[in-house]
């Protein structure tokens, strides 16, 4: 499908070429063509979005913010993880630009694919904070603070900036032959909760000391590489890592709980997050 | 329409990714080559075990089994494996140091362009010295072997 | 997208494995035999470095070598720590492959033969080659 909308001599144009299969038909998989202009800002979900409004409305694709937060416009570009909101045209500098659905997540069509696998890995971390004082949960007593210091925030504020967006997990070479290893984002989470100081779970090194757990990375790195908001999973995975090797020592002091008057707390600054 | 499938393999990369280290850096190359050493190893290993038990059977076999070996390309089949053993031993230990969250930087406040601090330097050539001791143990296996 | 199917994936993803040693115990065993064998392997290699190649391959200087204790104790060192490590590092790649619980125990259960056969096999070798 060649196709130009707007003619504009003056125009830089870019080939894109999109992959499209929908898994419900199992009328197998293409790559469509087409020819969308550009200018310097234009990012790959800007010259998808010029081809669903003007040239072809039915390639499937994901997307919110437009701004590499909500995580959802994750895609190949150019065979790599990366995310099509973030990612300009021209800073490819390429002529044809492929866009091919996330590998590692089932394709349900197009460059739409299922993330349940990747949220379930996600869920099974218990990434919430656990406290040992049930208290806590009874608002009727008034409400708590944390005390945190900086330096207890730097633990794990960075792993916190995750979005999901599964870039890493696209990337892994562990996660593309075993499905039942968690993944760099999954592992990545476990240690981000180990390292608050407001978690008093003893469990987390358990959940992760399986066959299929955290010993399946072998440091590729690929997360870290493709990571868009600087978690570097690969980092977290190793240090939570050092504890079970016993390198680290777990010298975790629980967080100070702050009583907060029921009535004239604002809620706001409750969380460090 | 037909109900999608969650718990299937499609669309994983499968092991093509293992096999291609080319996308992500330094990093997935030393990957790749730990695991290609890693079985290439064994496989030598469980040959050298088999070859070395000819012994038993006296001198004749012993060295009816040697003139299969000592060839040129059995030669230069010794000097992959002083190679691949080189890296591996020698890529191994930093994985170790690594695994146990050494020599990797600390958690801090990202920012952009969001370097990662694992994949630093220090990593980086400890992968490339590696690679520089299996190539001079390589060529020093040559010399020997070959004799120049 | 309904619930239900969610639920389904997480049960398959949660196939907990009851295991004699905790993984990371094995990852211990993997990482300490690998170093062991990097000292026992350079030994080994060193001893045979001492004299000119040609000659360290001779049937009496071999027999000479395996009647030597230390000599025969470094060569079962290395066949134990490397048939280890090798058979682990085997079982890893097997593991990660593709999950079932079949496939699973199947991969242990041949690693595991697999690591006993060689070592006896080389034991074997060492043991008669020491009494001739
Ligand atoms: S760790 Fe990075 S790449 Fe992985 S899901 Fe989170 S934001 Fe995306
Ligand atoms: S659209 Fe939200 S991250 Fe790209």
């Amino acid at each position: 499908m060649n196709n130009t909308a707007i003619d504009n001599k003056n125009e830089q144009k870019i080939t894109l070429k999109v992959y499209r299969e929908n898994r419900g038909q199992d009328s197998g998989s293409h790559h469509d063509t087409f020819e969308v202009p550009y200018k310097k800002w234009t990012t790959v979900l800007d010259a998808l979005l010029y081809v669903k409004s003007y040239m072809d409305p039915s390639v499937a694709i994901r997307y919110s913010c437009r701004m590499a937060s909500c995580g959802s416009c994750g895609m190949k570009i150019n065979g790599v993880p990366k995310l099509a909101c973030y990612t300009k045209i021209s800073e490819l500098e390429k002529s044809t630009i492929e866009c091919e659905p996330l590998s590692n997540f089932p394709i349900i069509r197009d460059l739409v694919t299922d993330f349940s696998r990747f949220f379930n890995h996600h869920k099974s971390m218990q990434p919430y904070i656990q406290t040992n004082d049930s208290t806590e949960a009874d608002t009727s007593k008034g409400t708590f603070s944390f005390y945190q210091s900086p330096e207890d925030v730097d633990k794990y504020l960075q792993f916190s900036y995750c979005i999901n967006c599964g870039l890493c997990y696209s990337a892994c070479p562990t996660v593309g032959t075993d499905l039942n290893f968690p993944g760099p984002q999954a592992l990545a989470q476990q240690y981000r909760y180990f390292a608050d100081t407001r978690d008093e779970s003893k469990k987390r090194l358990d959940i992760v000391d399986d066959r299929h757990g955290i010993w399946r990375c072998h440091f590729a790195g690929s997360c870290s590489k493709v990571c868009p908001k600087g978690v570097d999973p690969a980092l977290g995975i190793q240090l939570l890592r050092s504890y079970m090797l016993g390198i680290s020592k777990n010298d975790k002091v629980p967080a100070k709980k702050i009583e907060v008057n029921g009535n004239n707390n604002n809620n706001n600054g409750a969380d460090t997050e | 329409m037909k109900e999608i499938e969650r718990s299937t393999r499609n669309n994983l990369e499968g092991i093509g990714g293992w096999l291609n280290p080319s996308r992500y850096g330094w990093e997935r190359i030393s990957y790749w080559l730990q695991r290609l050493t890693g079985v290439f190893l064994l496989i030598y290993f469980i040959g050298h075990v088999y070859e070395t038990s000819t012994i038993v059977n006296g001198q004749n076999a012993w060295e009816s089994f040697l003139e299969l070996t000592q060839t040129v390309w059995g030669h230069l089949f010794l000097i992959m494996v002083i190679g691949a053993s080189t890296f591996h031993s020698a890529n191994g230990i930093r994985l170790i140091f690594t695994h146990a969250g050494i020599g990797l930087g600390t958690p801090g406040r990202p920012d952009y362009p969001y370097n990662p601090a694992s994949l630093n330097y220090r990593q980086k050539s400890g992968i490339w010295i590696a690679l520089i001791l299996a190539a001079a143990a390589m060529f020093y296996g040559f010399n020997v072997l070959f004799g120049v | 997208m309904d619930l239900m199917s969610c639920l389904e994936c997480n049960e398959s993803i949660k196939m907990v494995s009851r295991t004699i040693l905790k993984e990371s115990q094995i990852m211990k065993i993997h990482y300490i035999t690998g170093i062991a064998a990097i000292f026992v392997v350079a030994l080994h290699i060193m001893m045979r470095l001492v004299v000119p190649f040609e000659q360290s391959l001779e049937y009496e200087y071999i027999i000479a070598n395996y009647k030597n204790i230390i000599y025969v104790l470094i060569l079962e060192s290395i066949l134990v720590l490397i048939s280890v490590h090798g058979f682990n590092g085997i079982r890893i790649i097997l593991l990660e492959l593709r999950q079932s619980r079949a496939w699973e125990n199947m991969v242990t259960v041949v690693t595991i033969s697999a690591m006993i056969g060689l070592i006896a096999y080389g034991t074997r070798t060492i043991i008669l080659a020491n009494g001739l």
